[in-house]
């Protein structure tokens, strides 16, 4: 969809800034926010662009860089670093040749990590794009991204 | 007439373990056997026991099944279903006996958490249909005053952390001055190990909703808003659902119930900040500015969202409203203690059998539960701390495990009632490296408009480094104190306010482990690296070599066949893997460094 007929999907209030800034980063297949789609948003809200960018950039969700078509976002919170976290983080990084805030160079998957979840009885635990994974382990972790790299 | 109802747990947790795959299976067999028409299944919230997903629970006689697989579908549906014999293996314990019969349940007061795992929270008729949206009749049959009184009278405090008294937050609002009010639905949950917030709104999400109507009428708001972590997709999405039917039954929007009162709810979504749980850095997130807090006073009550009188509670807060008004405050007073009142949804995590979460009436024990309603902590462990309140709040040692869980008692033992995550810990945790660990989550979240917040966390996450890299002094703990101290008191928001309970919790009460860490340059617990080494028994060796060929450091020396083998310690780096890699347990965590 055209990013404007996008915007104008919601009322021209700046209480809408956040969901709008989702729906656009959601719509970009790299998952980020470029400058036009800044610009846009300042001009339909009428906030000076300065003030777009600084929200932007205070919540970590938003990304002003390309990412990958799929955000693996690996919870870090005591209930799962207790769990064993880490060496989840050990075979994410080894199986994608990548560390935690960077992109594969075919650009299916980003790393980062995320605050709680929310299923620490499931710990440890980590979310690809809006699906929570729980109970897992490093050949758990294998397996899962081999189901999205089969699916592309 | 149906003859059997099947709940299956569709909650996140459930869902990440596969509840999905569970359910199209018992479809399929259920179509395969000719029993759609008798058995019907229901994807509810969240049951509470989360590690043992995905569950089941078949009515009417109770029967609870755990940690199904999508291939045990055919055999529940032909075994129980069509023979009437409970397959034994999938039952919780091997036990036959009800649902409410099982310990883990059995301590349990379900107000909040009642139609969590009962209900179908996709339809509004289900929640209807056990007495939904009742609780708000009554509260418009009576005056908005009268309504802030009952909840004034049921002592109902507010469940997000601070225990403010909700009433009387009501009646600020109510008071204040301004034609234009707002309720605001905080469920920006974001404490780590904290998962109620979640539970409710995948599970139950018409009692938010009709908690903020009531509160709404009581307050004088005609708009409300839920501001949710964008973390929480499925909840959202519930929510979204709920609005929407409520809208159409007319529990929602212009006119309510054909009275005279008007209120509707807009959804408003994080972007992954925790200090957005802050409520002066909610305001903020919802008008779509950094959520960055600001000093108090005024109050959000006095100036809230838009400059306008605005009421916050949490979404816990918010689902015991209409049981309060439905049941009377009576009732709900009697729940509980002297000044806490009702029940509190704890979410158990760490080293405790039953994972999950749990509903009990205020002023248990901690003991009763983590070690009766929580199993305890699993075989062969021993318990060491429990970590309650999250982030803000403390660790306490097994002596005062009988303190009542209420808020004044948690706080006059340096923990606090938070959100109600509760983390056990077993001996294998260093406390150092806990207390380290949540500040290092303190100190990532801190917005940085404040400077004891923003330098304060590093300056101790610093010291804290200091002693579990072995290179702490004496003096540190009394520099740790100090900067406590100052953070505590300085900070702008609860969020750097609380932040140095960690560390003085464990200071208070694991001081010893500090000290082996700075005297023995030793971690007891054997977790930070820098304070242990590896050690090959030379009785148990073997000489197979695999050790020294798992070694990334070159720091093993040893011929085949010849045992002992030795580890030079000033090579070593500590990372295990020879002690993974030896069949025959000859290889030795020790507490202490050796050069």
């Amino acid at each position: 969809m055209d990013k404007l007929k996008m915007v104008q999907r919601f009322p021209r209030s700046r209480d809408r800034l956040l969901a709008i800034l989702h729906e656009l980063q959601r719509a970009n297949p790299r998952n980020y926010l470029t400058g036009e789609d800044l610009r846009l948003v300042a001009q339909y809200l009428d906030l000076p662009l300065s003030q777009v960018h600084d929200a932007v950039t205070f919540y970590s969700m938003f990304s002003l860089v390309p990412r990958g078509r799929h955000i693996i976002r690996l919870c870090d919170s005591p209930p799962c670093h207790l769990a064993g976290a880490w060496s989840l983080l050990a075979a994410l990084q080894e199986e994608l040749g990548i560390r935690v805030g960077e992109t594969t160079p075919d650009g299916l998957f980003t790393l980062e990590f995320t605050s709680c979840l929310g299923v620490c009885g499931v710990a440890p635990a980590m979310m690809i794009d809006d699906q929570v994974y729980g109970n897992l382990n490093p050949e758990r972790v294998r397996e899962i991204l081999a189901g999205y790299r089969e699916a592309g | 007439m149906r003859r059997l109802e099947v709940l299956l747990c569709a909650g996140t947790a459930c869902l990440s373990s596969g509840s999905r795959a569970v359910r199209q299976a018992l479809i399929e067999a259920l179509s395969a056997h000719g029993l759609t028409q008798e058995v019907r299944v229901v994807e509810t919230g969240c049951m509470g026991p989360c590690e043992l997903g995905p569950v089941l629970l078949v009515y009417p006689e109770g029967t609870f099944y755990v940690r199904v697989k999508p291939e045990d579908a055919e055999e529940i549906v032909v075994e129980h279903f069509l023979k009437g014999r409970p397959v034994r293996r999938l039952l919780w314990a091997g036990e036959a006996p009800p649902l409410k019969e099982l310990d883990f349940f059995a301590r349990q007061k379900k107000v909040v958490l009642a139609n969590c795992g009962m209900i179908d929270p996709e339809e509004i008729d289900e929640y209807i249909a056990v007495g939904g949206y009742e609780g708000l009749i009554r509260a418009l049959e009576r005056s908005p005053e009268e309504v802030i009184e009952e909840v004034k009278r049921a002592g109902l405090r507010g469940r997000g952390g601070a225990g403010f008294p909700t009433g009387v937050k009501w009646e600020l609002v109510r008071k204040a001055p301004g034609a234009e009010k707002f309720v605001v639905c905080n469920a920006d949950e974001g404490d780590p190990g904290a998962f109620m917030d979640r539970a409710i709104l995948e599970g139950d999400p018409h009692a938010v909703l009709e908690g903020m109507a009531i509160a709404a009428y009581a307050v004088g708001a005609r708009q409300g808003y839920i501001y949710v972590r964008a973390e929480y997709p499925l909840a959202i999405q519930r929510l979204e659902r709920a609005i929407s039917q409520a809208r159409s039954y007319g529990l929602l929007g212009g006119e309510v119930l054909e009275t005279g009162f008007s209120f509707d709810i807009e959804l408003r979504m994080g972007a992954g900040a925790f200090v957005c749980g802050e409520e002066t850095a909610l305001i903020a997130s919802i008008e779509g500015r950094r959520g960055e807090p600001r000093p108090r006073p005024p109050y959000p009550a006095q100036a809230g969202l838009w400059g306008k009188p605005t009421l916050i509670n949490n979404v816990e807060t918010l689902a015991n409203v209409r049981h309060i008004l439905l049941q009377g405050a009576d009732w709900f007073s009697s729940l509980g203690t002297g000044t806490s009142k009702g029940t509190k949804v704890f979410a158990l995590a760490g080293q405790v059998r039953n994972t999950g979460l749990v509903e009990v009436p205020m002023g248990i024990t901690l003991r009763e539960l983590i070690m009766e309603v929580g199993g305890g902590v699993p075989e062969g462990r021993r318990f060491k701390a429990v970590q309650i309140g999250g982030p803000s709040g403390g660790c306490l040692p097994e002596e005062l495990l009988d303190v009542p869980v209420d808020y004044e008692s948690l706080r006059q033992h340096g923990a606090i009632m938070g959100s109600g995550g509760v983390i056990v810990l077993d001996d294998s945790a260093c406390m150092v490296n806990v207390a380290k660990f949540f500040l290092e989550f303190t100190a990532d979240e801190s917005c940085g408009k404040c400077t004891p917040c923003r330098v304060g966390t590093q300056m101790m996450l610093g010291l804290l480094s200091r002693i579990t890299s072995g290179q702490g002094t004496e003096q540190d703990l009394d520099r740790l104190e100090e900067l406590a101290e100052l953070v505590g008191s300085a900070s702008l928001c609860g969020l750097g306010q609380t932040a140095p309970n960690p560390v003085l919790s464990t200071l208070r009460y694991f001081r010893d482990e500090y000290l082996a860490h700075i005297h023995e340059r030793a971690c007891p617990a054997g977790v930070c690296t820098a304070l242990i080494h590896y050690r090959i028994d030379p009785e148990a060796c073997r000489a197979c070599d695999l050790c020294r060929r798992a070694c990334p450091s070159g720091a093993i020396e040893g011929v085949p066949g010849k045992p002992p083998y030795l580890i030079h310690h000033r090579l070593c780096i500590r990372c295990g893997a020879c002690q993974a890699a030896c069949p025959f347990g000859a290889v030795h965590k020790l507490p202490g460094r050796k050069e």
